[in-house]
């Protein structure tokens, strides 16, 4: 089985304006988006009361959200969490209130709804644990039943948001510095704009479906950020070696050649990872549903741009063979004729 | 050219039986257990106790897998839950006499159910965090300024009590951070800075400006303040142990975070309410004098009733005592207590009260030498005695209690000392209940994500690379095997976010085995005898996954470096694999491939898929099988 049978390298590189337009397409309305939707952050960054509760037939989502308004509690957030039956509620911070009480008074108001009452009972799991907690109770029966609550302080999501921001710079700076160092600098900054075009796409994605951006989905980003870069990587130690190999070769050909030459690995690369992500994406329930869509809108564009975008930059920068042959000085071809961009 | 000498197989084997060791615990699962340990500070289990719980199992006639030891615990394995129900009422009737005041928490547990030659090399199974086991988080802040305020204002209390004592006159007073003494004149001024360069090394003053003014002003100096800041979450967190142990919790995880946050994990506690009035709830310490007159020592035979003003303590050491109902000094007036050697070399407390607490210790022992002082501990309005010491002379504000037999009695009889209030306010800024339920849900989905994944990998490698699709396969397996075995030695607590870092690791660390295969097939194509290709395949992909693997780790590090929480355990997993996945892509696959076509001298084709070939005049004669 061999599914990349091409004959001629492909020329990528004659087409590298009409990707890079794409790109800057996708790029400003991913921008506009972020601006003008903004992200949906979760209660890690904003600060705040999350509560999941479990009924025993599908959930009335409005019913839910009725009760809980009347209790004035702020702006209240009600969504379905995974399946019908499940509810999560979420509740802005109260300075004037105490988490517990909060999550008492919800928790009593939609057992109250369900004409039960709610006592704090010790159960056992069937491993054999003690566990001790609210339950409402209605003649016999558990109608709602309380999965988990959170409550993040705001001072907690201000700090999140600067660390988020601190690792992003981090990475963008280390990965830098390590192909500038490893290659040159005009390939460092050709993979870190077409990777941070990625970053900025799944984060306008998040923006546009005003998806839950959480701490996870940000661990997603980053983890996607270096493993883009890799392809990048890829295609890039062999322009390198094609430079090497192929003296009469020009730029643009070097190019299209590393790319043509790399174009299997790639998709099946990314095909396997995919596989992952999808079996997350479908098996992984609700809490890695985020993360995986993240994941998979960066796994796709982080192929469309390692191989459309970086190099079509690093061309634009006006890579030479020289630029790549300095460590090794026999290697210099001096009579390179086709230095610089071709279009 | 495709051998490995023997030590490189040694090593794979090695790798591969460690991995297997260390993997093994996480597949036994758990069985129910009963766990019992102190809820008194000043009882502490020993082997005596687990003999006490086998004693009782006996004579009940219940049969535990084992009864173990194991230092702040006593655990007896069970095979089924009756028995387990079982068991803990007949130990808690044994241990605890009262059952309205108990001595030990007798609580349900889960313990593994792996061999013990497993646990004996050290080989458990890896801990699951709250989302995979619910349970309750919180993560409380220590406010560190009013720790130095304390600090300051005891302080000021030293100072005005050391001019005193030294004649020396003059007001102190405190202006913000700063510590402001005047003084009558330049006597006195001169004085007060040879006083306070000899007794007060923590502050420092700054110069004088003035010389007709005579006024020095000091400050907290940063290692000072940054000392009663480390010491004020340590107290914190000592507190917080002796409190969670009230709730009964098998296995909580108390934890410093940052440099001013406490970690709070109750496994199998649901109830938010209770657990945060227990932990956030004050004890108090107190000093008070013993009576160890006639009508008392009456009252401690029970032929007498206990005198007027005093009060009778039963539980604790040096009881029962009876003590005046006064306090000499309390817990607030306590600014420290070390365990630290006398001039004999005998183990020793030493402890430091401020001003004021000095000055009624002083009040207090002048008259009462030879007589006996006892350390109170009070918590729900119970008291609990510490200690009960001779006074051998008239105390002050640093005195030292002796007498203790071994080293470790004074460490934890320091320990005890400040155990008694938080040494800093706490404010929950993070709290999270998960319910049992959910996270069982959860260890499925990530459980089964992970499977299905891992499948469809293996199954399109084996079918697009056939032998070597295999090689990779393995490999991946052992990626896996490894992670897991370094993940449980380092006893990292496995959350689903981790789960998802092992999955996606796993989902990125075929990129090496396909970047080779992908090689191997190149060279074959460009016309290499197979073993060449295997041998060129092998050494070009390396610096491509080396440079990509590098990049990923950047990434994976910058997680761990800013992350908390669920990220940071999401980022040890990613890194570690990276790691891993470079060991078993690179060198274990490889010594797949040397092992099966190493030694084939003439070989004629590898089975790595068809071997497509562009070229017009050769008819692709794939190198297949």
């Amino acid at each position: 089985m061999e599914f990349f049978r091409i004959k001629r390298d492909i020329p990528f590189m004659r087409h590298a304006l009409v990707f890079n337009i794409i790109s800057l397409v996708t790029f400003l309305a991913a921008v506009f988006f972020l601006f003008t939707r903004g992200l949906h952050l979760s209660i890690e960054f904003t600060g705040g009361t999350l509560i999941e509760v479990a009924y025993l037939q599908a959930a009335d989502v409005a019913k839910v959200r009725a009760k809980v308004e009347g209790l004035k509690l702020g702006d209240v957030q009600v969504q379905n969490f995974g399946s019908a039956s499940n509810v999560l509620i979420r509740l802005p911070v109260r300075g004037d209130m105490k988490q517990d009480i909060v999550v008492a008074k919800v928790f009593g108001e939609l057992c109250r709804v369900e004409n039960g009452t709610v006592s704090i009972k010790e159960t056992r799991t069937d491993k054999g644990e003690t566990v001790s907690g609210p339950v409402c109770d209605a003649n016999g029966t558990h109608p709602v039943v309380l999965k988990r609550n959170d409550f993040v302080g705001p001072q907690v999501g201000k700090e999140l948001a600067q660390d988020g921001a601190k690792a992003l710079a981090f990475v963008v700076a280390g990965i830098m510095l390590y192909l500038a160092f490893r290659f040159e600098w005009k390939f460092s900054v050709a993979a870190i704009v077409a990777n941070l075009h990625d970053v900025i796409i799944i984060l306008g994605f998040f923006a546009f479906f005003q998806w839950e951006f959480s701490l996870s989905v940000l661990a997603a980003v980053l983890a996607v950020l270096g493993y883009s870069v890799n392809e990048s990587v890829v295609i890039f130690d062999r322009i390198r070696e094609a430079f090497r190999r192929y003296r009469k070769m020009a730029t643009h050909e070097v190019i299209d050649h590393a790319i043509t030459s790399t174009m299997s690995r790639t998709v099946i690369t990314h095909g396997c990872t995919q596989m992952m992500v999808l079996s997350m994406l479908l098996f992984g329930g609700p809490t890695l549903h985020y993360f995986a869509v993240a994941l998979t809108i960066g796994i796709l564009f982080g192929i469309y741009s390692s191989v459309f975008v970086a190099a079509a930059i690093a061309m634009w920068l006006g890579v030479k063979r020289e630029d790549l042959m300095k460590s090794s000085a026999k290697e210099i071809d001096p009579d390179d004729p086709n230095a610089g961009a071709v279009v | 050219m495709n051998r490995y000498p023997l030590w490189k197989y040694a090593m794979l084997v090695i790798a591969l039986l460690v991995g297997l060791i260390y993997t093994l615990p996480n597949f036994f699962g758990e069985s129910p257990a009963v766990q019992v340990s102190s809820s008194k500070a000043t009882v502490r289990i020993t082997r005596d106790t687990a003999t006490r719980v086998e004693q009782a199992l006996a004579d009940a006639k219940l049969k535990p897998d084992f009864v173990q030891y194991e230092g702040n615990s006593v655990k007896a394995r069970f095979q089924d839950l009756d028995t387990q129900s079982r068991a803990k009422d007949v130990v808690s009737k044994a241990l605890n006499p009262d059952p309205a005041d108990p001595t030990y928490v007798v609580a349900l547990n889960l313990v593994s159910r792996s061999p013990r030659w497993l646990t004996a090399l050290h080989a458990l199974p890896m801990y699951l965090g709250l989302d995979l086991r619910g349970g309750v988080h919180f993560l409380m802040q220590v406010d560190m300024k009013a720790a130095v305020n304390k600090r300051t204002d005891a302080l000021v209390g030293d100072i005005r009590t050391a001019l005193r004592e030294k004649t020396i006159r003059g007001s102190t007073s405190r202006d913000g951070n700063n510590i402001v003494v005047t003084l009558r004149d330049k006597e006195g001024l001169t004085a007060a800075q040879n006083l306070f360069a000899d007794q007060f090394t923590d502050l420092e003053w700054a110069p004088i400006t003035d010389p007709n003014d005579f006024k020095l002003i000091g400050t907290l100096k940063l290692t000072a303040a940054r000392a009663t800041q480390e010491a004020a979450i340590k107290q914190n967190m000592t507190t917080l142990h002796n409190r969670v142990n009230e709730l009964a919790v098998a296995e909580p995880v108390i934890q410093q975070q940052g440099a001013d946050r406490i970690v709070v994990e109750l496994p199998g506690i649901q109830d938010t309410a209770k657990a945060k009035d227990i932990i956030g709830r004050t004890a108090n310490l107190e000093f008070r004098l013993a009576d160890m007159s006639t009508e008392a020592r009456a009252a401690l035979d029970g032929s007498g009733p206990v005198p007027f003003g005093r009060e009778k303590y039963t539980i604790g050491r040096g009881a029962p005592v009876i003590v005046y109902k006064e306090a000499i000094a309390t817990g607030e007036m306590l600014t420290n207590a070390q365990p630290r050697p006398d001039e004999n070399q005998q183990p020793a407390v030493s402890v430091s009260l401020d001003a004021k607490g000095g000055r009624q210790m002083r009040d207090a022992t002048r008259n009462n030498v030879g007589n006996f002082m006892a350390a109170i501990l009070f918590e729900k309005g119970k008291g609990e005695v510490l200690t009960v010491a001779r006074i051998q002379s008239e105390l002050g504000s640093e005195f030292r209690i002796t007498g203790m037999v071994t080293t470790d009695a004074a460490n934890e009889l320091s320990l005890l000392l400040r155990a008694g209030a938080l040494a800093a306010p706490m404010e929950f800024i993070e709290e999270s209940t998960i319910g049992p339920s959910l996270g069982a849900d959860n260890i499925a989905k990530g459980f089964n994500s992970l499977v299905y994944g891992f499948t469809a990998i293996a199954i399109f490698m084996c079918l697009y690379y056939r032998l070597f699709g295999v090689f990779s396969t393995l490999a991946l397996m052992l990626n896996l095997l490894l992670l897991v075995a370094v993940l449980s030695m380092l006893q990292a607590t496995l959350t689903l976010p981790g789960i998802a870092a092992i999955a996606l690791t796993l989902g990125m660390a075929i990129d090496s085995n396909v970047l080779i295969n992908e090689r191997v097939r190149e060279e074959l194509r460009g016309g290499a005898s197979p073993q060449a290709a295997i041998n060129a395949g092998y050494e070009r992909a390396f610096a491509t996954i080396l440079d990509s693997n590098v990049t990923t780790l950047i990434a994976g590090l910058a997680l761990l470096a800013f992350g908390s929480g669920p990220v940071k355990g999401f980022a040890v997993v990613h890194c570690l694999g990276i790691i891993t996945s470079m060991f078993s892509a690179v060198v274990f696959s490889r010594g797949l491939v040397n092992l099966w076509y190493g030694r084939q001298k003439k070989l004629k084709g590898v089975s790595i898929g068809q071997v497509w070939r562009p070229s017009v005049d050769d008819p692709a004669t794939a190198a297949k099988t």
